[in-house]
């Protein structure tokens, strides 16, 4: 053996970066960046010591939809590559686990102890610092809060260089919760979790024949269920305008599973279909297509089914089951729209609606739901009150301007819209959606004076 | 930073008194583009563009600029990278000679050939090596029909648009994959200052209607852009009509 051994290979992983073109979800307004990939708290280090003069910004499996986890001619940190459980407290229920693991991954750990994750979007594969980087929400938001509100401390690595502690409750925790990985690199967290007895849920559907019956049902009701959300026709008119399918549910108890399934009450197997095909053309899904869609999804639907047994998978993550559907776009991509408005602000919520589908804007993953309490974090989206999301392919023409209209009506009615979900906000809109813009600012103005921590999102909107 | 629409925040104009620059420069403006940069040989008329646009809303700064002098390019256009990204640069310069004089006068026709063409290699080059390094941006070329094939009446501009076009295309392949997007546009006759007295050609297009072209070509990522639309395919085949017919057509 020679006496000058090669040194160990994974010392030179976090210095070879690749530059490769990064886009969201969405797949809108692409741009170039290096891409490093640490795997160690260390690598992370020197990662951001390789960042250079148009800074770095953490990314995880790519789930935000618009620009906030790319950076134009700078540095990507890929984060998948910390993807360690360090530790669980199976009585306790909490996991001390990196930023870069999956929820998916958690879900596959924690279900067999019975424990699942305390908030989950539409999809598991977020990684736990995009979803704190996020503050994401799931459809329990109204009883259970945002992720955060589970999240006891983060270990940040911020501009100098340094790794903190960061516990809830300090400034630097609400500023990092939402703050879309501006104030440093999430490296690892600690979950408080939500007890199961089983991995199924039992879920109640029924059908809205209207905005209205839809706005009533849930008002009088969402308190009776952990989880709720509506799927909303938006390219119904006139009378039927709003007609949706409520889907609401909660952990099924042992006692509710067939005899059979109680052997096994904790077993997590979610199905995959093969992926999306990588070319589709372009205008697949117009306002033709997806209101035939609409109107088979709407018709399909039960008027009432109480108490249906589904999967985990089924309930929360349907599209998971198609790799890649965000292809199904096309090459142009599509944007997501996703705001709130606080209650006492129907009407602003019937005049958007009403908008929306007047202008035929064809969208097939609309949904609604109401959210709870709050937050502290700075520029967290959720707030009380409605919350609508709609996927629009990006090549509808005036679509722009039209969004832009939407925004209009939000802001006036005290409402925000969604950070990792937006890809074209006007910068001036800000500070009137999220009113502690100015301290995030200067906590990030004082934390990293040098302006390090950097993504396109916060160029658009100066951040 | 772009929108998710390909609309641009920042824009630079080389060739800042260009009808059709300052269209799109407008029609830009009233979405998203706030901070606008108008280079050309300073004049009354860059001034004049410039509160224009600033009546708008927009930020617009003038910078000396001129087409010509291939060497200050570097200096003239770094300076103006160094204050910040650029999501869009649009090179509208170009001129359109007199055939008749510059057929008898061959240093004018070579001003022709080195404002749209020399000058353009030089300025685009300098412009493509700062988007990439800021990793993303359009550079928008305005190139014309007459580059596609030229006639008879105004050979000399047209092969220079012809080059412009060919470096254009070239360059939008050589950053393929960088983050930037090259965009050509080959308007047919526009009704201009440039055209002004000069005899209509048959689909003739405004400044205003280049610029919609252009900003919907921004949302597609569009390579090339032809307004109006339909002379793609009226070039497509006029491109493979015999010489001896195609010197006898009215065009």
């Amino acid at each position: 053996m020679p006496a000058d051994s090669a040194p160990p290979a994974d010392a030179a992983t976090a210095t070879t970066p690749e530059s490769v073109s990064v886009s969201g979800w969405g797949r809108t307004a692409p741009s170039t960046a290096r891409l490093i990939r640490p795997r160690s708290p260390e690598e992370a280090v020197a990662a951001l010591q390789a960042c250079g003069e148009r800074g770095g910004i953490a990314r995880g499996l790519g789930r935000a939809y618009g620009d906030a986890a790319q950076n134009a001619g700078g540095a990507v940190l890929d984060m998948t590559g910390m993807d360690r459980v360090h530790a669980i407290d199976a009585d306790a229920g909490t996991v001390l686990c990196d930023a870069g693991v999956s929820l998916h991954r958690l879900m596959e750990v924690l279900l067999p102890l019975g424990w699942f994750v305390p908030v989950t979007p539409g999809t598991r594969y977020v990684t736990v610092g995009g979803a704190i980087g996020a503050d994401i929400h799931g459809k329990n938001h109204h009883g259970s809060g945002s992720f955060a509100r589970h999240v006891m401390a983060v270990e940040l690595l911020t501009a100098d260089g340094e790794v903190r502690a960061v516990e809830r409750g300090t400034p630097l925790f609400d500023a990092t919760a939402g703050g879309m990985g501006l104030t440093g690199v999430i490296l690892a967290a600690t979950l408080q979790l939500q007890p199961v007895e089983t991995s199924l849920m039992t879920v109640d559907t029924e059908r809205a024949t209207d905005l209205d019956d839809l706005m009533a049902r849930l008002t009088a009701t969402d308190h009776r269920y952990r989880y709720s959300v509506a799927w909303i026709d938006l390219l119904a008119r006139g009378a039927s305008m709003g007609r949706s399918v409520l889907t609401r549910g909660d952990h099924a108890p042992l006692d509710a599973l067939p005899a059979r399934a109680r052997r096994a009450p904790l077993t997590f197997r979610p199905g995959q279909l093969p992926p999306a095909p990588r070319f589709l053309p372009e205008g697949l899904l117009g306002p033709k297509s997806v209101g035939l869609f609409n109107e088979l999804w709407y018709r399909k639907a039960p008027r009432l089914r109480v108490g249906e047994l589904q999967k985990m998978s089924t309930f929360f993550h349907p599209l998971d089951g198609v790799p890649h559907w965000n292809r199904v776009y096309g090459r142009g991509g599509f944007v997501q729209y996703q705001f709130v408005v606080g209650y006492g602000q129907e009407e602003s919520l019937r005049r958007i609606v009403r908008r929306i589908s007047e202008r035929g804007c064809p969208s097939f993953l609309a949904v609604l739901k109401r959210f709870g309490e709050g937050d502290p974090g700075w520029l967290s989206f959720p707030m009380p009150g409605w919350t609508l999301a709609l996927d629009i392919p990006a090549n509808l023409p005036g679509l722009g301007a039209f969004l832009d209209e939407l925004d209009e009506e939000v802001a006036a009615s005290d409402g925000r819209v969604y950070l990792a979900k937006d890809s074209r906000l006007r910068p001036e809109m800000l500070a009137a959606m999220y009113p502690r813009l100015d301290d995030f600012r200067a906590l990030r103005a004082d934390l990293d004076p040098r302006g390090l921590f950097r993504s396109d999102l916060s160029r658009r909107l100066a951040l | 930073m772009k929108d998710a629409f390909g609309t641009p925040q920042s824009l630079l104009v080389l060739g800042g008194t260009s009808e059709i620059g300052l269209a799109t420069a407008r029609r830009l403006v009233a979405r998203r583009t706030r901070t606008v940069w108008l280079a050309g040989r300073p004049s009354p008329g860059l001034e004049k563009a410039a509160a224009g646009l600033r009546d708008m809303g927009a930020d617009v700064r003038t910078v000396a600029f001129d087409a010509l002098d291939s060497e200050s390019h570097e200096a003239t256009l770094g300076k103006i990278f160094a204050e910040g990204d650029i999501d869009m640069v649009l090179l509208a310069f170009g001129i359109l000679g007199d055939q008749a004089r510059d057929e008898d006068e061959p240093l004018s026709a070579v001003r022709v050939a080195q404002t749209n063409y020399t000058g353009a290699v030089s300025a685009g080059l300098v412009c493509a090596r700062s988007l990439q390094a800021q990793g993303h941006g359009s550079l928008v070329v305005l190139s014309s029909v007459a580059g596609e094939r030229a006639r008879r009446s105004n050979f000399i501009y047209g092969s220079s648009k012809a080059g412009l076009d060919a470096f254009a295309q070239g360059l939008g392949d050589a950053l393929h994959g960088t983050g930037v997007h090259v965009m050509v546009v080959r308007p047919g006759f526009v009704r201009s200052k440039m055209t002004a007295g000069l005899e209509e050609a048959p689909m003739a297009t405004t400044p205003e209607a280049v610029a919609l072209a252009i900003e919907t070509g921004l949302r597609r990522r569009s390579e090339t852009v032809w307004v109006p639309g339909a002379l793609r395919v009226v070039m497509s085949a006029l491109r493979h009509v015999p010489r001896t017919v195609f010197r006898r057509l009215p065009v």
